[in-house]
């Protein structure tokens, strides 16, 4: 079963809530990281990294010795990677989404195919569970493929835990895609239900079962509560707004070690999300 | 000698629009007779990325010198640099006055972009 934790808004709790569920429930679990821009779920979990592989996307190189200067290649970019002028070919290798397209319609042969470092994925364990996080180079933008490769190593006999990027853009549907069920972590605030609704959105339009954690409950309003009754969006768990909880958080320690209650409130979200999957989800 | 320049509307009239890559239309103008052609950039303005790669490489085939515009981005103005077309940016006003101000020699070449690039 894939679980993925996405939230819309950013610093909602979501690593919070992966690593912990990660902890507590009794199956044998892989927790991926896939906020490739900023992975922190080691700084919570201390694994013990092994094996390190670089992703790699191609992108054109033009052979100026073999370019007629047609523009086909320019033509069929959809993001402008490509500046075909009189005498030269300008590539743009930070637009470029790797798609292909530019080497299948050269009819001289002359776009090579050059490599370029998207970031890497690194494989760990910790306490039990397999860790693979995804690291972005600095200065690139482009999250999905490096995305891709970590979930790659989805083992469909383990309870497979995705950490999510916030947002709403292609990072986060790379994070959701394919999932069996999409928990939302959101804050009882303006901007949290905000984001929410967005993310929401975007799950519907996946067709993924989802459901709700309210975290730092207690804060803000009952505007959040009021629209998931609305969608008929179930909340499965709610995290207070207690400075215990923070001060473990800013240690970079587990909730689930330092206030052990909190281990079977995270089994119980499990289950709930189980059924939840079960029954085909709330809103498929 | 062929300038362009970005424009609100199809006539020298026009207010100059201040963005290269998503600019209304570039006018493709002769300095000497002031005859010009107004290219609807309308594709380019809504296009998802690179609209300042996509707007140079059209300059660059008009067989234009010099562009006058009011911001142009890194990738653009890279572009234009390898076609040979020198920037004349921080322009504004009307298409003729731009022109005219041109035409008088009162402008500075730029020798780098003068916006940063959208993400």
């Amino acid at each position: 079963m894939i679980i993925s934790v996405a939230s819309g808004k950013g610093g909602t709790g979501k690593t919070t809530v992966s690593t912990n569920l990660a902890l507590s429930i009794e199956q044998k679990v892989q927790l991926f990281d896939c906020d490739v821009e900023e992975p922190n779920c080691h700084l919570f979990l201390n694994p013990v990294m092994g094996k390190k592989e670089p992703v790699i996307a191609p992108v054109p190189e033009i052979d100026l010795e073999k370019c007629t200067f047609c523009k086909k290649c320019m033509d069929i970019c959809r993001f402008g990677a490509l500046a075909v002028l009189k005498k030269e070919v300008l590539t743009f290798d930070t637009l470029c989404h790797s798609c292909g397209g530019c080497f299948e319609v050269c009819p001289e042969g002359a776009v090579l195919e050059k490599k370029r470092s998207l970031g890497d994925i690194e494989h760990g364990s910790a306490r039990g569970i397999s860790f693979v996080r995804g690291c972005m180079d600095v200065g690139q933008v482009m999250a999905p493929p490096i995305i891709r490769k970590v979930r790659s190593y989805t083992d469909p006999n383990l309870v497979t835990i995705i950490d999510a990027p916030p947002g709403t853009s292609c990072p986060v549907i790379a994070a959701m895609n394919k999932a069996d069920f999409v928990l939302l972590v959101t804050e009882p605030t303006p901007f949290g239900l905000h984001d929410l609704k967005l993310a929401v959105e975007t799950v519907k339009i996946l067709g993924i079962p989802h459901g709700l954690v309210i975290n730092r409950a207690g804060l803000g309003n009952d505007d959040v509560k009021r629209y998931s009754e609305k969608e008929h969006l179930p909340i499965l768990m709610e995290i207070p707004f207690d400075k215990k909880i923070a001060q473990i958080y800013s240690n970079g320690q587990m909730v689930v070690d330092k206030l052990p209650e909190y281990k079977e409130k995270f089994q119980d979200l499990f289950e709930k999300i189980a059924q939840l999957v079960e029954k085909g989800g709330q809103n498929r | 000698m062929k300038v362009a320049v970005t424009s609100q509307g199809d006539t020298l009239d026009a207010q100059l629009d201040p963005r290269f890559g998503r600019a209304a239309y570039i006018l493709i103008v002769d300095t000497e007779t002031l005859e010009f052609e107004a290219f609807n950039n309308q594709e380019n303005k809504d296009s998802f990325k690179g609209a300042g790669i996509q707007a140079a490489t059209t300059v660059s085939d008009k067989d234009v010198e010099v562009l006058l515009t009011g911001f142009c981005g890194p990738n653009a103005f890279k572009t234009l640099e390898a076609a040979g077309v020198k920037v004349v940016n921080d322009q504004s006003g009307r298409v003729i006055d731009a022109v005219q101000k041109f035409k008088q020699g009162n402008v500075v070449f730029a020798d780098d972009a003068n916006k940063d690039g959208h993400w």
